[in-house]
């Protein structure tokens, strides 16, 4: 067995609180208890990235999907992910004069990843 | 892309040439648009949308009424996907014709766990892989097929897995309408990550609700899951919710985020007892929201005529509480991945028990007490009881932990069962990073933390202007990728059936073209498992290879077994070489009725036998129905059961031109027998040189017909028309010969 919780039906013991509710002061309840559960989802989700979401950033910025999956993972072996890997192709693009495009490709060829690092002093701010 | 005439089949390679330069011509979801009270063919109708341009209706409509097509004001879901989008985009043809406009795409096995966009075009396995070349040249087709049919059509697949966000901007630039994304799904069912599948849902929603893509969840897989599916519902509820209300936080309008519901449960046991309730119970907590229902699956098998049964009860629920969209299961799902006609027979089954139940809370309403309403508020009551020990527990993640999901004890009861996860443990665990303060993404739709103001404070609301727009506003910087693999992809897939396309040669088929896929279905006097293997050395005697049981029903232990085979023809027909009679000749209504107006006629006409069916006949002689009194033809109906004696004697007796006998009923062939008997009476009585016999049926092959004596044979499809074109051409005839 898992070892998870194993209880018996004890809803009309647990319902006593819940008795006296109008429906709609139930449905309330339902739904202020729904978004309390998702509030720190949604604040963990705001504060966060991922591999996913850098790609999708890089598409978005007119990347192929096989040129957004190199970039990211450079990006995090070289602890820069948490700037945003379209932001560290951005900067490059700006600080070297070059189109973004351009940019983007030759940090695939491995170019650009040191003065990237040099310019986002390589870790959190 | 080009216009195809109705009569024309749509070509592939066609649709793939230029494909890299294609843009939808659309995004978002559309709705159908009721129409109150609209009328069609002389009936009121309360609960349907807009007809279509070009669509067939169910068999009934085309038989009896002119093709009488309503559509229901509910979307129409079909689930199609071979794994070959070429085929697929075909059937979503047929499906659209007759009534479907949601085409749901289902992703091949294992993409779930695939951590980037595929790309090409690969053969999939239980559905496709979806790559921006197949979404792209299926959306492409849907715009012009939405034309054709006269009506929007949404198409929709996943995303999901651990590539969601990458899927959502995919979906987004290339004109996808709705998508199933719930990070539950992940977790519970895919073993993905938590945490990284709440930080990426949170992305793929925010470029969702920017593309207007209606959302689907992922809570009906519980009921897939659980051991009983009708004890998941407070649980359920939960589920929905979670997403529901954390895809609104994260800019979703309501009227785009739809709960995939499900009746729990299904016959043998009282499903409506179950099934009502919830679906009360849910559609009042959740009244701000859409509903998708869907079939129950969990207790289907290989019977197809009972997964309908399921299809049309679970609609009834439908109708008697709320769906926005409704989906349908092909009734072969519980035996195969579903072939073309049965993706078909699914939206024929909607729309006809969608229209058939018209108007139904017009005349019917729930109660407001007893059973019912108490059920609903328990319901309900548990699914809060739910929330608050999730919250009490440290909130969802360490509910997830705890085994809360998918227990098999009616919440609060808990069986100890659950699914459990880890939330340092899944596919991707590890792989979500803390944004730093200087974080920043230059582009639209992104969730969360974003740094913008740091090179420009105007770009705050639209961060894209940084980089002169993003693929969102400029789709030119859209990098395509066509193909990677040089073998597995559409164009040796188009190669090695080159021959049965745009050609002579025709195959059967049920999924790819010519795949020769039949199925030929037994009944043995034998046992069940004797009949199992005797069925396929059936089927190997007819020269089917591979040949498979689909589907046994026992009629008796000892009696009778049912077997359904499939199995391959490794032959083809060439069509031009067939001798194909020429279809009826067809007077027009003028020329009918001057002839007859100038000579008039005047039959007899009855259904003959033991046989009470009268609607076929009604159908040829009544005027109502532009039957031959309509050309002014007069009719003495003797009616149903009516003895070949009787209705020769009323034939001399009013000096009748013809005699028109109906026959249904075909057993032992009956219907050919009684059309000889009439022929051999006319003789005996000497009138046969002078009266025309013409019979018709459902299972009346005019050929045979003919053999058996009679004049001519009228079968599945005949009109009035036809058969006053044949009196009076033969009576012309006669008189010649006369």
């Amino acid at each position: 067995m898992k070892g998870y919780l194993k209880r018996q039906d004890d809803f009309q013991v647990r319902r006593q609180h819940l008795a006296n509710l109008s429906d709609e002061e139930l449905k309330q309840r339902f739904w202020k208890l729904a978004e309390q559960a998702v509030e720190p989802l949604l604040e963990l989700a705001r504060t966060n990235t991922s591999p996913s979401i850098e790609r999708s950033v890089l598409l978005r910025m007119g990347f192929s999907s096989l040129e957004a999956k190199p970039l990211v993972e450079n990006a995090i072996d070289r602890g820069l992910i948490g700037k945003g890997v379209g932001h560290v192709v951005y900067r490059i693009s700006k600080e070297k004069k070059i189109p973004l495009r351009q940019a983007g490709l030759e940090m695939i060829e491995g170019k650009h990843w040191d003065d990237a690092v040099a310019i986002f002093k390589g870790g959190n701010e | 892309m080009k216009k195809y005439d109705i009569n024309e089949k749509m070509d592939v390679r066609e649709i793939l040439n230029d494909l890299e330069n294609y843009r939808p011509k659309r995004r978002g979801w559309v709705w159908r648009e009721k129409k109150d009270q609209f009328e069609m063919s002389d009936h009121i109708y309360s609960d349907c949308s807009e007809p279509l341009n070009n669509s067939i209706g169910i068999p009934a409509a085309v038989q009896y009424f002119d093709n009488l097509d309503p559509q229901p004001q509910e979307t129409i879901t079909t689930e199609i996907a071979s794994g070959r989008f070429e085929d697929d985009i075909r059937r979503m043809r047929m499906a659209a014709w007759h009534g479907a406009d949601h085409l749901m795409v289902i992703r091949t096995a294992g993409q779930s766990h695939y951590d980037g966009l595929i790309e090409g075009s690969p053969q999939g396995i239980g559905g496709i892989p979806v790559t921006r070349k197949q979404v792209r040249a299926q959306r492409k087709a849907l715009d012009f097929i939405e034309e054709e049919v006269g009506r929007p059509i949404n198409y929709h697949s996943y995303v999901s897995g651990v590539a969601g966000p990458d899927i959502a901007v995919m979906f987004a630039e290339e004109g996808v309408n709705g998508a199933h994304q719930d990070p539950q799904y992940n977790v519970l069912y895919r073993n993905i990550n938590m945490v990284r599948s709440f930080v990426d849902a949170a992305e793929s929603k925010k470029v969702m609700a920017w593309a207007d893509i209606a959302q689907i969840d992922g809570a009906h897989n519980a009921n897939a899951t659980a051991r009983d599916a009708w004890k998941v519902m407070p649980e359920l509820m939960v589920q929905h919710a979670i997403n529901s209300i954390f895809s609104y936080k994260v800019g979703m309008k309501k009227e785009n985020i739809c709960l995939s519901t499900v009746p729990p449960s299904a016959a043998p046991v009282p499903c409506t007892k179950y099934d009502l309730p919830y679906a009360v119970a849910l559609r009042d907590l959740f009244d701000e929201y859409k509903m998708r229902a869907q079939q129950n699956t969990k207790y289907i098998t290989s019977s197809s005529r009972e997964a309908t049964v399921t299809h049309v009860l679970n609609m009834m629920i439908s109708k008697l509480t709320r769906a926005d969209i409704q989906s349908t299961i092909t009734p072969d799902e519980g035996r195969n991945v579903p072939w073309h006609m049965n993706n078909i027979e699914a939206c024929d089954t909607a729309k006809q028990t969608l229209v058939g139940l018209d108007g139904l809370l017009e005349m019917v309403e729930l109660k407001q007490e007893g059973y019912l309403p108490e059920k609903v508020r328990e319901l309900k009551e548990r699914a809060v009881l739910y929330l608050e020990e999730l919250i009490e527990v440290g909130g969802y993640f360490e509910a997830v932990e705890k085994g809360f999901f998918v227990d098999s004890g009616m919440y609060p009861e808990r069986n100890g069962d659950g699914i459990g996860r880890k939330i340092n443990g899944g596919v991707g665990v590890g792989t979500v990073y803390k944004r730093d303060n200087d974080y920043m993404a230059p582009v639209t739709a992104h969730f969360g933390n974003n740094n913008v103001a740091q090179y420009d404070k105007n770009a705050v609301d639209n961060p894209s202007i940084l980089i002169d727009g993003c693929t969102f506003e400029k789709p030119e910087k859209i990098i395509y990728i066509d193909e990677l693999d040089e073998n597995d992809n559409v164009n040796t897939r188009l190669d090695e059936s080159e021959k049965y396309r745009n050609s002579n040669l025709v195959k059967p088929e049920v999924e790819w073209l010519a795949d020769g896929t039949v199925v030929v279905e037994l009944c043995l006097p034998t046992s069940k498992r004797v009949a199992e293997f005797a069925a396929i050395e059936f089927a190997k005697k007819m020269n089917l290879k591979d040949p498979e049981v689909i589907h046994v029903e026992v009629l008796h232990p000892a009696e009778g077994i049912r077997v359904q085979v499939k199995g391959k023809v490794d032959f083809d027909v060439d069509i031009s070489k067939l001798e194909i009679p020429q279809e009826p000749e067809v007077w027009s209504f003028e020329e009918l009725w001057e002839e007859i107006e100038q000579h008039p006629m005047k039959v007899v006409a009855a259904t003959v036998g033991e046989d009470e069916h009268s609607v076929g006949l009604r159908e040829i002689i009544d005027i109502k129905h532009g039957g031959i009194e309509k050309f002014g033809i007069e009719v003495e109906y003797l009616g149903t059961s009516c003895p070949v004696e009787k209705l020769v004697d009323a034939a001399i007796e009013v000096n009748a031109d013809a005699i028109l006998a109906s026959t249904i009923i075909s057993h032992d062939d009956i219907h050919y027998k009684n059309m000889r008997k009439i022929h051999e009476l006319c003789i005996e009585k000497g009138i046969r040189d002078r009266i025309i016999i013409a019979c018709g049926g459902t299972q009346v092959t005019p050929e045979i017909a003919v053999q058996n004596g009679i004049d001519a044979g009228f079968g599945r499809g005949s009109k009035g028309i036809h058969v006053a074109t044949f009196l009076v051409k033969k009576r012309k005839e006669m008189q010649n010969e006369n």
